[in-house]
């Protein structure tokens, strides 16, 4: 299972960043911002090669000691990140995948509400 | 010589390799043989270190690839052992060594993948292996070494050529060690107890001379599974753990920081390495060096604010505010309070009460309560700084708080209640004030700057009111609540048709007698970096004249600037003119200027100027059109008209003008009249300027159509002109113009190749008046007098005119045109018949005809004269003759006529020999062929 999850905006701001409830949140808020130095590369490299459609999931960052990075971003360029423990070798990435799918889901979802102005932090219920 | 020198060294040094490879290669034979007589159950120890002398000694001998091989096999062997707690830091030391020889070689090989690889697996191995749990400090620095080591033969390999990426560095290593320091210290202080004595048996005295590495003092070469002494053991770690206490962990930590800041910043991780900034900046208030630790977060907040990741800033906010209480730095203190009591702060309202409390203390000049978590004789150290400031009695000196680069407890917004205002009216600025503070909080004085500091005195709001007075006031701020502020004033005549903008605002904080702080926004406030960037952009604007109160703060607009417009103009300004104009004539405009105003307006500027298109200037670089003040004045593009000193209500003046256009079309002249009117602003008064513009349309039309054309003697319209002979030019003026124009006379500026045919040439079209559609001819007899056959440039023609109702006061206009070229050929023979222009019936008519050869050959001629019935006829009727080089030969003849009336005259024919068949065309244009025969009345 995964440890953290965030919603990052197109402009890099945290739109929403969820964590195990025992664990340092800050910690986790450092390590989701530290990754977006990795996904902007990946983004920039990727626009400057080609036109084509990109892939949305980006794969792993970067590996620490303790903890794996898993990093997506959407076409509009709402990026998405899941934290999980190096520890944790049941997850595949297959599986990874589909979190992201089914968590792009959901935002798209809520996108559509129409009383969600763009840009505005994410409240979870 | 030197090559042979060169040449001998290079020997010697083979020699010298050959003796020491071979020297080497017989000891790790040796070592191997000592080796075959061992077995793994009783060797297990023995294993590792043949291997690691084989491979040591293949190192040696330069045999990299065969050393890596025996490492690695000695690594397999230590692997292997049986870990206890008594052996597990001998164990971990070998290991160390014989990984870093692997890491070392795999990097020399250039293959970084399988040193990276390698380490991974040994930290997977060991990281678990904590042993002793009294002496985990001891597993953490182990571990912290294991990257920094790393890091360093990463970074080593990366110098000599090697390339790494984003995700794979030093950088990434030395953040490990760097963490795992910071475990170290946390462990050695959860460890090791500060009243700890070094034991006085002193079981570290041999530390430094012992036979193996890694194993312990008090029990050198022990191998079995227990420990011999409990006592010793015990003492023994209580040695390490009093040595530990001595270590300063923090300046271990803080170079692996800035190591791997260096490297995160070399592979564009901007992100990673503010976050080692904000740890190293942790690690300096550790180390309790708290201004340090404050100018590094302080470094990185702005990027942290500007991308909104509140909590991270929220948390380093907080820790800066503890560095500022505990070195006392005033300025750091208000502004990061300021701060954390503002909206974005993710601080409970608690704690935000707490830190206001603490701000309204610093203004009354009392202590602050202490931050939590401080270290406890930091605390008493920055109590008694503040105190003896307090104490001390004098004021510290007020500070400025830059607010747009902060998210402040207050924010403000200005604006300018319009885009533009006009000059005799007041200008007014709506300042709005809202306060995200836990509690109600009172400035003392409001001040709005602009751009031009005159208006500054009408922007100010002092509250006198003490602080902590609770009565509402003009800067009481409530929290969650928003305060307007209405400012007005008059502008400057000097401002008018200026842009005004609010410079700043500034927000004093405290008594202005005692301590304060400036809060300072420049422009407008409303800072960018508070609002959401999309929500800017999709909520709908409001507008400037909406009534505030009830909008929300977030969507409130800022307008931070304005323009003054000049009073509108109160001016009856008229362009009077007879169109069309024609061209290159004066053309009398008049400028009428009635004053509509109610009062006396003076100092009257008024100009006249062409306006250009914008797509005529490129086309026309040549200025077409000029105007004149007068006729005897140089003309110019724009010109001024006299000052009126002043001009009553109702009264009009008249100006006039002259413009002379070069060529048709119609024109736009802009006519500018500025004064100055006296008003009254809210009960004084003051000259007031002002200026109203019009643009008026002139259309030009050309006054004539010249039609030039040219033709023989005989009126015989020609294509061509023969040289030497004399042709007349036919000039037809067509008036276009609507009014009558007078045309005082004419003239022909006449080019070098022709000249006229009399001595003198008199205009025909003197004092000639013509009407629309009237036209005039005349013409002229002109003569080429080149000599090569060429096109020949016949000049240009010109005429004089004005109009006729303009009388005298005008000068002539002229109208010139050019005369067509043509194309002027040889003839070889010029023939002039010589003869009156009329003759009598039944009386001698003389007939002379001149043949001139124009050729450089003598000509031989044949003529005939035919006969004719109205004629009788003496002379030649057919003749052969020479005509020697640009000589003459005339015939003559007397004609006697028979009847009267225009009769034919008798022909004749002339031939040359040489050009046959030529002459007669030629001649027909100019031999007249009839003549008028008059009855003679004498008979």
């Amino acid at each position: 299972m995964a440890v953290c999850v965030a919603v990052i905006a197109k402009e890099n701001y945290p739109l929403y960043i969820k964590t195990l409830p025992n664990e340092n949140e800050l910690k986790f808020h450092y390590t989701v911002h530290t990754s977006l130095d990795v996904i902007e590369e990946r983004i920039h490299s990727v626009s400057k090669n080609t036109n084509d459609l990109r892939e949305l999931y980006l794969g792993l960052l970067y590996p620490t000691e303790d903890y794996k990075v898993y990093g997506y971003v959407t076409n509009s360029r709402i990026k998405f990140i899941i934290v999980i423990e190096s520890t944790n070798a049941t997850i595949r990435d297959n599986e990874i995948r589909s979190m992201f799918r089914k968590l792009h889901n959901a935002y798209t979802d809520m996108v559509c509400n129409p009383f969600y102005t763009n840009g505005d932090i994410i409240e979870s219920t | 010589m030197l090559s042979g020198l060169s040449c001998l060294l290079f020997r010697l040094e083979n020699a010298f390799y050959e003796l020491a490879q071979a020297y080497y290669h017989h000891e790790s034979r040796v070592v191997k043989a000592h080796r075959d007589h061992l077995n793994k159950t009783t060797h297990a120890l023995l294993f590792v270190r043949h291997q690691f002398k084989v491979a040591f000694y293949n190192e040696l001998k330069q045999d990299s690839h065969t050393a890596l091989k025996h490492y690695r096999q000695a690594y397999l062997h230590l692997h292997e052992l049986r870990i206890t707690d008594y052996n597990l830091l001998e164990i971990k030391t070998n290991s160390c060594i014989v990984n870093f020889k692997i890491c070392k070689l795999c990097f020399e090989h250039n293959t970084p993948l399988d040193a990276i690889s390698q380490f991974r697996r040994h930290v997977d191995i060991y990281k678990s292996k904590i042993g002793t749990a009294d002496l985990a400090f001891e597993h953490s620095a182990w571990m912290s070494k294991q990257f920094a080591v790393f890091g360093d033969l990463f970074e080593e390999a990366i110098r000599a050529g090697l390339t790494a990426i984003q995700t794979q560095h030093p950088g990434f290593y030395y953040q490990e060690a760097a963490r795992y320091a910071i475990a170290r210290k946390q462990l050695c202080r959860g460890l090791c107890p500060a009243e700890l004595k070094y034991p006085a048996s002193d079981p570290l005295a041999e530390a430094d001379k012992m036979e193996y590495y890694g194993q312990r003092p008090w029990r050198q070469g022990h191998q079995s599974l227990e420990a011999p002494s409990v006592q010793k053991e015990r003492e023994g770690i209580q040695a390490l753990q009093y040595r530990e206490c001595q270590v300063d962990h923090s300046w271990l930590v803080i170079p692996l920081l800035s190591s791997a800041i260096a490297q995160f910043k070399k592979y564009k991780s901007p992100r990673m390495k503010r976050y080692l900034v904000v740890q190293m900046g942790e690690e300096y208030y550790h180390a309790k060096d708290y201004s340090k630790a404050l100018a590094l977060l302080g470094r990185v907040t702005w990027e942290y604010r500007s991308e909104r990741w509140w909590s991270i800033l929220t948390n380093i906010l907080q820790l800066s505010l503890r560095c500022a209480y505990l070195v006392m730095s005033f300025e750091e203190y208000v502004t990061v309070s300021i701060e954390l009591m503002g909206r974005y702060a993710q601080v409970p309202r608690e704690e935000k009460i707490r830190i206001q409390m603490n701000l309204h203390k610093i203004f009354q000049d009392e202590v602050p309560e202490p931050e939590h978590g401080c270290e406890h004789d930091s605390v008493e150290k920055g109590r008694a700084l503040w105190t003896t400031i307090s104490a001390g009695g004098k004021s510290r000196s007020p500070i400025v708080v830059e607010m747009n680069s902060i998210t402040a407890f207050v924010e403000c917004k200005a604006c300018f209640t319009a885009d533009s205002f006009l000059c005799e009216s007041p200008v007014t600025v709506k300042l709005g004030l809202h306060s995200f503070a836990p509690m109600p909080i009172r400035f003392s004085q409001l001040s709005v700057r602009f751009s031009n500091e005159a208006y500054n005195q009408f922007g100010i709001v002092v509250d006198e009111n003490a602080v902590d007075d609770p009565i509402e006031s003009t800067s009481y701020l409530k929290p969650g609540q928003t305060l307007w502020h209405t400012f007005q004033f008059i502008v400057e005549q000097d401002d008018v048709d200026c842009n005004l903008s609010i410079a700043g605002v500034d927000l004093v904080l405290g008594s202005l007698e005692g301590c304060c702080a400036t809060l300072r926004w420049t422009d407008g406030g409303g800072d960018a970096i508070v609002h959401p960037f999309a929500t800017q952009v999709h909520r709908k604007k409001v507008a400037l004249n909406a009534d505030f109160s009830v909008v929300s703060w977030d969507v409130l607009p800022s307008n931070y600037s304005t323009h003054i417009s000049p009073r509108e103009a109160n001016l009856d300004v008229q362009l009077l003119q007879k169109g069309p104009a024609l061209v290159n004539e004066f053309y009398l405009m008049t400028v009428s200027i009635t004053n509509t105003e109610v009062a006396q307006i003076s100092n009257v500027r008024t100009s006249i100027s062409v306006v250009t298109a914008v797509a005529d200037a490129v086309a026309t670089a040549q200025p077409n059109t000029f105007l004149y003040e007068d006729i005897d004045l140089p003309c110019s593009q724009l010109i001024s008209m006299p000052l009126l000193e002043e001009l009553k209500p109702n009264q009009k003046v008249d100006n006039v003008a002259y413009v002379r256009c070069v060529d048709s079309g119609a024109r736009l002249m802009c006519i500018q009249v500025s004064y100055q009117i006296p008003i009254d602003i809210s009960g004084k008064m003051s000259m007031c300027n002002c200026m109203k513009e019009i643009t008026s349309s002139i259309e030009v039309c050309e006054p004539f159509n010249i039609t030039v054309s040219l033709t023989n003697m005989k009126f015989e319209k020609i294509e061509k002109v023969q040289l030497g002979e004399a042709f007349l030019s036919r000039m037809e003026v067509k008036c276009l113009s609507p009014w009558p124009v007078a045309l005082q006379g004419s003239s022909l500026n006449l080019a070098k190749l022709v000249k006229f045919a009399d001595e003198e040439s008199l205009s025909q079209l003197t004092d000639v008046s013509l009407k629309q559609n009237d036209c005039a001819v005349e013409f002229r007899c002109l003569l080429s007098s080149g000599q090569t056959p060429s096109e020949i440039d016949i000049g240009s023609y010109s005429i004089e005119w004005r109009r006729v109702q303009n009388g005298a006061a005008v000068p002539f206009a002229s109208t010139t045109v050019s005369l067509p070229t043509v194309e002027a050929e040889p003839i070889p023979l010029s023939l002039h018949v010589d003869m009156p222009a009329y003759g009598h019936m039944k009386a001698v008519l003389p007939l002379t005809y001149l043949l001139h050869n124009q050729t450089p050959f003598v000509q031989d001629m044949e003529i005939a004269m035919e006969s004719s019935e109205a004629f009788m006829l003496s002379g030649h009727k057919q003749l052969f003759f020479r005509i020697l080089p640009d000589s003459q030969h005339i015939l003559r003849y007397n004609l006697f006529p028979l009847f009267p009336g225009y009769v034919t005259l008798p022909r004749l024919r002339v031939n040359m020999v040489r050009y046959s068949g030529v002459l007669d065309q030629l001649l027909s244009s100019v031999v007249p062929t009839h003549i008028f025969i008059k009855v003679c009345m004498v008979l």
